[in-house]
């Protein structure tokens, strides 16, 4: 029975919420990853246009609400995926043909892409705020729980509840859902064999008859569509702000570094390792040491390694721990 | 020589812009403006060393400055004797334990043969290392924040001259700089960014949560000032004495005099720092690290050690970032950790870096002040092209009122399309380098 | 005297700066094994990668059984019948060897697993190993995926700049039966060789090139026969 709760316990505040988050950093991982390993620069606009792709579906959803047109118990925001993603990979590739080409053509070092990615950040930042403004919104609807925590106990008779929420369960198929496409896309499709031919030899993939504006196209448009599922599903599990979504980019970068630049496999492990790292170490244990421990003893202090505000730490921590032991990531990089 | 012209009068036109702002805005503003630009300029030459000299990309020149502006508080707030006295020496007993236990962990890694006794060593080692640091540390710190929290709650500060908090913040900058540069440099490029990028986000998280050493988000008000404070200098008689020479309140000549104080004092250290960064990219050092930053694989083939200078160029940039960060404590005379942004602080910087001219300190510091004037100026304007561009919509659609509300963040927008721009049509800057 | 296959007529040129090659000749008939050899920096890759377009030419012209491709880009070779495997980097390591091969056929709209299969029988380890990453095979082999994708166009000319650099003597001996054995299906054979000797007793035909220029043309035989090459070029 103790074991159970402390189970249930770890399960409810750290295991469920660790894999939705991480489900939400694989994605924009994924996306860093790719765009590593196409375009060989860290795109630095990749939380900013985040906010900037869920922006729109935030300002559909809300007009399909208007409208009363909703999904039953799954969120409206799903009905207005599409028309963020259209909008982002449009948005994307418009900042290509503006900016990005030009410094591929002239073979410009990989610094100056990141310099340029600086660039389109701070515009599509302004962007997004000029639309959404700075403050937080929300958008979410539809059925809350699929499991709460009263309805729990009630089935189990233990002492402590368990909550599901649709949210999380909705990031969690739907990332798999995107993970499982992708990797088909990349292993059985002639396009995405291309992909990891132009990632792996640029040289030999132009000598092949591969088209690398194709290529990067495709990239983008993954890229693209990645960012905004992962960018809808942490609103809907969390919140959205844009500022909140700039800062995912330092888990981002360490999920994508830790598996490897340039590895889609490396970058949805390194996405749990963060968030299950982040929300392991600044879970105050107490409870769960509390049914683990002797009868009616209870630890003194709250059990938790560091408070919540230094989760960042956490993240960075991990990033320096693979920078040192393993700079090259868990899976070697740049092998797409 | 001409070049020599052209860069006189690019300055030249901002101070015509500066002088103009005085003229039809108001004095107090220009100097605002000009002290803020003095300050960016720093910035930008610290980040110049890093890019400009040696190809480093410093994506954490917030944290760096935040950190260096901690100093202000340490050096210049007097000490609380009452949290010294509850937990004074729990805090800095923790903070060494902690130290202690990192030091512990590298020399059990250096020291011992690799297997699995050395991984079982150091991570007992940090287990009981932390656990004991946390014994420590923890009733210490909360004791210090139950003193007195609504106006101290902290330990304070040395009560030393604000000043002096400029170079200890060089010094507190560049030690940090120490430690990620040992970490991050001799990899991959980008790794140096993503571990700046990280670092200036702990480092603010600090700022902000631990209140026994910056009252977090508290902020730390009334540091003391380096220059008399307004209401000080209306008492004097020469002050009253210009007030009515110039025909300007004596508030306002008040504040004008002291913002010129300052201005002065920055002025003065920007000097300073043109002078030696001048010298020293024009030295034999100088070269050597551009020859390194131009053919790095080159470089190494020669016997340089890369990393290594890597390091010291780092550390000498964030040292110069902290500086200004201290600088800008002591101008504002209170630490707001909430006040920290990163696209404020660390982007913006970069912004006047590429404008301004990477690897031309001249260049750099005319970034600083162009684009930080430009940051102020283009908010009203801003706020003016987009009254202008929606005035079709009438008064009062919604649309219009929600743009005209967030109009500021045009100038975003702006700051973009200036790095844009000028990365593709004149990538050498306003003033390019030599 | 017929047409070769593939002829690179008085060749001058180099990369923007001075000419490296000048007035130099390279051409393979059909089916047979032509090799490029000489001192280093005789310019012997510079003359390969010429014929292929790498690099501009300011006189002379190349053509592909009688056409002028002189102003086509590398890209538009292989389409016309131009296979080329690189010195370094010629397989895509994270990809297995059957992707690899897949790849090389990039630019063909028809079924190609006939002629993967062909590829196959010449090169039989390669099924063995078809569905593991290219990066993981050997020396020698890497060089059989290289050759097999190049291959996979099904090109009327292969070009191999050097093909045994790095690899065994056993390797090196085994790959040359392999090469061979390409030029038996009718396909010529252009390479550049560091190992001289072995290379020309395949070799229906040698280009001995000093400083960008030809200064011996024969057959391999004969090269080989001659006391001047031997001296000079053969190490005696």
């Amino acid at each position: 029975m103790e074991l159970l709760n402390a189970i249930v316990v770890l399960a409810n505040f750290v295991l469920i919420p660790a894999l939705a988050y991480g489900s939400q950093i694989a994605l924009g991982a994924l996306g860093i990853t790719l765009i590593y390993g196409i375009l060989r620069f860290a795109h630095f606009a990749h939380g900013d246009i985040m906010a900037f792709g869920t922006g729109i579906v935030i300002l559909v959803t809300w007009w399909l609400q208007g409208q009363g047109i909703g999904l039953g118990p799954f969120p409206t925001a799903l009905l207005a995926l599409p028309v963020g993603i259209v909008a982002t990979v449009l948005y994307l590739l418009a900042a290509d043909r503006t900016v990005y080409r030009f410094y591929r053509k002239v073979k410009a070092k990989p610094m100056i892409l990141v310099m340029a990615s600086l660039g389109v950040m701070f515009v599509t930042n302004g962007i997004t705020r000029l639309i959404m403004g700075p403050s937080e919104q929300r958008f979410a609807d539809g059925e809350r729980f699929i499991i709460s925590v009263r309805d729990f106990r009630d089935w189990t008779g233990l002492a402590e509840g368990l909550a599901f929420r649709s949210a999380q369960a909705l990031t969690i198929v739907v990332a798999l859902i995107a993970m499982s496409l992708l990797f088909w896309f990349l292993n059985r499709t002639r396009a995405g064999k291309s992909m990891r031919a132009y990632s792996d030899n640029e040289d030999l993939a132009l000598l092949s008859g591969i088209n690398p504006e194709r290529v990067v196209v495709i990239t983008w448009a993954i890229a693209g569509t990645l960012m905004v599922l992962a960018g809808t599903l942490y609103g809907l599990d969390k919140s959205y702000r844009p500022f909140t979504y700039f800062q995912l980019l330092l888990p981002f970068f360490a999920a994508a570094i830790v598996g490897g630049l340039g590895n889609p496999m490396g970058a949805i492990i390194g996405g749990y390792v963060v968030a299950f790292a982040e929300m392991g170490i600044t879970y105050a244990w107490r409870r769960v040491v509390g049914y683990l421990g002797p009868e009616g003893w209870e630890p003194a202090g709250l059990m938790q390694i560091l408070p919540v505000d230094y989760k960042f730490a956490v993240t960075f921590g991990i990033l320096v721990l693979v920078l040192i032991f393993r700079p090259t990531g868990i899976f070697k990089g740049r092998t797409l | 020589m001409t070049g020599y012209l052209r860069n006189v009068a690019l300055f030249a036109v901002m101070g015509v812009a500066l002088a103009l702002t005085g003229m039809y805005q108001s004095w107090v503003l220009a100097l605002t403006i000009l002290n803020m630009s003095l300050i960016s300029a720093v910035m930008a030459l610290g980040v110049n060393i890093q890019w400009g000299y040696a190809g480093l990309f410093n994506v954490g020149v917030m944290g760096f400055t935040a950190f260096g502006g901690l100093a202000a508080v340490l050096i210049a707030m007097p000490p609380v004797p009452e949290a010294w006295a509850v937990g004074g020496f729990g805090a800095v007993l923790g903070l060494m334990l902690g130290a202690g236990t990192i030091f512990a962990a590298i020399l059990i890694w250096k020291r011992l043969p690799p297997g699995k006794l050395r991984v079982l060593a150091l991570i007992l080692t940090l287990v009981v290392g932390y656990m004991i640091t946390r014994f420590v540390f923890a009733p210490a710190t909360a004791a210090i924040e139950r003193i007195n929290p609504a106006t101290e709650g902290y330990l304070g500060g040395l009560g030393l001259p604000v000043i002096l908090s400029w170079p200890v913040g060089a010094v507190m900058a560049a030690g940090l700089a120490w430690v990620v540069g040992k970490i991050a440099l001799g990899l991959r490029s980008d790794y140096l960014a993503i571990a700046t990028l990280g670092i200036s986000e702990i480092v603010i998280a600090v700022l902000k949560f631990e209140a026994w050493l910056t009252r977090g988000v508290n902020n730390v008000v009334g540091i003391p000032r380096a220059v008399p404070r307004p209401v000080t200098l209306q008492q004097y008689d020469w002050v009253q004495g210009v007030s009515q020479r110039l025909g300007l309140g004596l508030s306002d000549t008040a504040r004008v005099i002291e913002l010129t104080g300052y201005a002065l004092l920055f002025v003065l250290v920007l000097a300073v720092l043109i002078w030696l960064s001048e010298n020293a990219l024009n030295s034999p050092w100088g070269r050597m690290m551009r020859a390194i930053r131009d053919n790095e694989t080159a470089a190494r083939a020669m016997g340089k050690d890369v990393t290594r200078r890597h390091l010291m160029v780092f550390v000498l940039g964030s040292g110069v970032c902290g500086l200004a960060g201290a600088m800008m404590v002591t101008l504002d005379g209170q630490l707001t950790p909430g006040s920290y942004e990163p696209l404020r602080f660390t982007f913006l910087i970069w912004v006047m870096v590429i404008v301004g001219g990477s690897g031309n300190n001249w260049g750099a510091v005319l970034g600083g002040f162009v684009i930080w004037f430009l940051w102020v100026q283009a908010e009203p304007a801003g706020r003016w092209l987009m009254d202008a561009l929606t005035s079709g919509l009438g008064v009062e659609s919604a649309l219009r009122s929600h743009l005209m509300d967030q109009s500021a963040h045009t100038r975003l927008i702006m700051m973009g399309l200036a790095l844009l721009l000028m990365l593709r049509f004149a990538p050498r800057g306003l003033i390019p380098e030599k | 005297m017929s047409e070769p296959v593939l002829i690179g007529e008085g060749m001058t040129g180099g990369y923007g700066g001075a000419d490296i090659l000048h007035s130099c000749t390279i051409a393979v008939d059909k089916g047979q094994i032509a090799v490029i050899v000489g001192p280093n920096g005789a310019g012997k890759s510079t003359a390969m990668k010429a014929v292929f377009g790498m690099l501009n030419l300011r006189e002379g012209q190349v053509r592909l059984m009688g056409e002028d491709i002189s102003a086509l880009t590398p890209q538009a070779r292989v389409r016309k019948g131009m296979g080329f495997v690189p010195q370094n980097a010629n397989i895509f390591p994270s990809m297995t060897v059957e992707e690899n091969l897949e790849m090389g056929a990039f630019i063909r709209e028809d079924d190609f697993r006939g002629t993967m299969d062909q590829v196959f029988e010449l090169f039989p380890i390669l099924r063995d190993k078809r569905r593991q990453a290219a990066g993981e095979l050997s020396g020698g082999q890497r060089q059989q995926v290289a050759v097999g994708r190049a291959l996979m166009t099904k090109p009327s000319v292969l070009m191999l700049d050097e093909p045994t650099a790095g690899v065994s003597p056993i390797v090196m001996d085994e790959l040359f039966d392999r090469i061979i054995e390409v030029a038996r299906t009718g396909i010529s054979i252009l390479m550049v060789e560091q190992n001289a000797r072995q290379a020309l007793a395949i070799a229906s035909k040698g280009y001995v090139l000093v400083q960008g220029q030809n200064r011996y043309i024969d057959t391999g035989q004969a090269l080989l026969a001659d006391p001047e090459v031997r001296k000079s070029f053969l190490g005696g």
